[in-house]
């Protein structure tokens, strides 16, 4: 038996030790690699810990009370507030307006309160009380719908006194009707899928470019492509333009299984839906293609997609209720191009949005693309020298 | 073509005429004030040890990188301005392979031609095709290729666009010596028509096929000319030591007034300096019987040891 043979077959902790320093050594120099690794999990736990809320509270809310300053009526506001699910941000004074502004996705909710409301309730008669909810997002307004069951009665009951005070023990004294509207039986599918349609292209357009950026550089073709009589921004179109179309591929697809495998309803139209959609996946690409500017190599890149990723899928309202979230998060929410395009594809497909109820949304996503292209060029011809 | 072409510089008489040309990286001076002149037709040998400016050079040359300082002219056109004209006439060959290797030959070579935007395109990648050799092989993919035919592939790319002046940043690095043979005939086949080559290269061989040589350190020109030329400017006397026990006598000669180096060649020893009568003297001092002397001209490799050793290093953290 020999001494090195022995050596060489047993664990070794010098051999481990060599290898172990050699790692921290390479972890430290990849300054991005190691900030990711500490910034993910800071995101992370800031971002399930204070930012989502399964819960929502103070959703907007459009009262339309025709019965003018009835107690009856001025009660059961009041108690809608004091639950904290609903906040009045408006009292409108028709129905026309009442629709346009839960169409528009500007209230999550949409009270009716009847003529004659007042006197129907003292007369026994149960009027109806009509509230009307956005259940685009079931997730949204369930809790809100559950809580309002039991609200009316307690609401109305201090006011059930003397002549009406039996109206207490019998039904509930109004005929409450809660309105699913555009996703009628709350199903979270209806939701979710058009919701993938902008996280499926979210990841896939923003990597896809990161990579193929980032590669050209990494294997040396990158300076190749520079000696040659190419120009930067024609280099950008031609990378681009292949993605575009396997974006377009992407929304067909779940499109199809949208309608034939979950029965999605599609309201709206299709053709307005692919002409928004370049605006999105364009905006997407850019930062795909800031990121290949940035990034030293393909690891870099993939990390950086994966950064915007998190938030887009987190603070968008795809997961998790964009009304749940705290002021903060939902102001950084309006940044991502995810959260204005989940509106408009929610919006066309399932409440038959033309273009004047998406065109906030549209504007904000030209907003992004443009700020996002002047620093994705900006960046590219720096790294030109 | 014509030599006529207005946007061609037609007339010039040099390929190459910069001067002073100065690049700086992060406050490094990597091209400290370089100038030279190439003529038409010629090949021109760029040599100089790793990371004398010889990359940073070629890069100005072909508008890749901007000169902090210094001007010229590249086949007639100005460096700073006319960069795109000069892309469209220089075959850049960079040092390391920057083909795509997930293209086969042909389409590597295709898509080289649309971007020159050359108008029989099919033909003319056809024919580098057959010029190189490659026709057999044009399906396969780049990235399966030996370092031989990389090579070739990145020749047939660069002369597609039937360039006027064709820049090799080493070329024949890590290739076999019979490819190596091929490259250099063909190169100057090509030179023969009337292209002007630039080169760089660390192969002594390569050196000496060249018409002319410059030799960079430190980012700074430290010879110019023909072999001959540089051989003999450099003032440099070589003795070829010979004999039983010349191994052993390489350390006592080394710390010696007067000799610069001392390299084994096999069984001789080659010892160099600049002052011929202190060489002679500290190999006179030699106590070795049947030691044979023989003064012979010194080769490309000592002159250029010596020029490097003559060089400072302004790199090196003081």
């Amino acid at each position: 038996m020999k001494g090195g043979a022995i050596m060489s077959t047993r664990f070794s902790f010098a051999r481990f030790l060599a290898v172990l320093v050699k790692e921290f050594i390479q972890m430290r120099r990849d300054r991005l690699t190691f900030a990711m690794m500490v910034g993910i999990p800071i995101m992370q736990l800031v971002l399930f810990g204070y930012a989502i809320n399964s819960d929502p509270k103070r959703l907007p809310t459009a009262v339309l009370s025709a019965d003018g300053g009835s107690p009856f009526a001025r009660s059961l506001v009041a108690a809608m507030v004091n639950s904290g699910y609903f906040d009045v941000r408006a009292e409108v004074r028709d129905s026309h307006h009442l629709d346009e502004m839960l169409a528009e996705g500007e209230v999550q909710f949409a009270v009716t309160i009847p003529a004659g409301f007042a006197r129907a309730l003292q007369r026994g008669e149960r009027p109806v009380l009509l509230v009307e909810a956005d259940a685009t997002d079931p997730a949204a307004t369930s809790n809100a719908l559950s809580a309002m069951t039991v609200l009316a009665r307690q609401a109305l009951n201090p006011d059930l006194t003397g002549p009406l005070a039996p109206l207490r023990a019998g039904p509930d004294p109004v005929d409450l009707r809660l309105q699913r509207r555009y996703n009628p039986e709350g199903l979270t599918q209806y939701n979710v899928v058009p919701g993938l349609m902008g996280t499926i292209l979210t990841m896939t357009m923003v990597m896809m470019t990161a990579l193929a950026v980032t590669r050209e550089r990494e294997r040396g073709t990158m300076e190749n492509l520079l000696s040659m009589p190419v120009r930067p921004f024609e280099v950008m179109l031609g990378k681009i333009v292949p993605f575009i179309l396997v974006g377009y591929v992407q929304v067909v697809i779940i499109v199809l299984a949208a309608r034939f495998l979950f029965g999605v309803p599609i309201v709206g139209s299709l053709a307005l839906l692919s002409v928004v959609m370049v605006l999105f996946i364009a905006a997407n690409l850019a930062v795909g293609f800031t990121f290949s500017t940035v990034a030293k190599n393909q690891l870099q890149a993939l990390q950086m997609s994966f950064f915007f990723f998190l938030p887009s899928m987190l603070l968008s309202g795809f997961m998790f209720p964009f009304r749940g979230m705290p002021g903060w998060a939902q102001t950084l929410g309006e940044v991502l191009p995810l959260t204005h395009f989940l509106r408009i594809v929610r919006g066309i497909l399932l409440k038959g949005s033309g273009p004047v109820e998406i065109v906030g949304e549209v504007v904000a996503l030209l907003l992004f693309l443009s700020v996002v292209t002047v620093i994705a060029l900006k960046r590219y011809r720096q790294t030109l020298d | 073509m014509t030599h006529q072409d207005p946007d061609g510089g037609g007339d010039a008489p040099f390929a190459i005429d910069v001067s002073g040309l100065v690049k700086r990286f992060n406050g490094r001076t990597v091209v400290d004030g370089f100038s030279i002149r190439v003529k038409r037709g010629e090949i021109y040998g760029f040599l100089g040890p790793n990371g004398s400016g010889k990359t940073t050079t070629i890069r100005m040359l072909c508008g890749l990188l901007t000169p902090d300082a210094g001007e010229g002219t590249c086949l007639g056109l100005d460096i700073r301005r006319d960069s795109a004209a000069i892309k469209r006439q220089v075959g850049y060959m960079t040092q390391k392979f920057s083909f795509w290797e997930d293209l086969s030959i042909a389409e590597n070579l295709d898509f080289v031609a649309r971007v020159y935007g050359l108008s029989d395109r099919r033909r003319r990648v056809e024919e580098a095709l057959e010029r190189l050799g490659l026709a057999n092989r044009r399906r396969q993919l780049a990235g399966e290729l030996s370092g031989g035919w990389k090579q070739r592939l990145a020749l047939a790319a660069c002369i597609l666009h039937d360039p006027k002046l064709l820049l090799l940043d080493e070329p024949t690095a890590g290739v076999d010596p019979k490819a190596r043979r091929e490259f250099w005939t063909e190169i100057h086949a090509l030179a023969a028509a009337g292209l002007t080559v630039l080169v760089s290269t660390h192969y002594m061989d390569e050196a000496e096929r060249c018409h002319q040589i410059a030799y960079l350190a430190y980012g700074r020109r430290m010879a110019q000319g023909s072999v001959d030329e540089v051989i003999a400017g450099s003032g440099l006397v070589t003795y070829a030591l010979s004999g039983p026990g010349v191994e052993g006598a390489a350390a006592a000669l080394a710390g010696r007034p007067g000799v610069e180096m001392v390299t084994p060649f096999g069984a001789r020893l080659h010892v160099s300096g600049t002052d011929p009568a202190a060489v002679k003297a500290a190999v006179d001092g030699l106590d070795l019987p049947g030691l044979r002397v023989a003064a012979v001209e010194p080769t490309l490799e000592d002159v250029f040891i010596h020029l490097m050793r003559s060089a400072t290093d302004n790199f090196a953290a003081s």
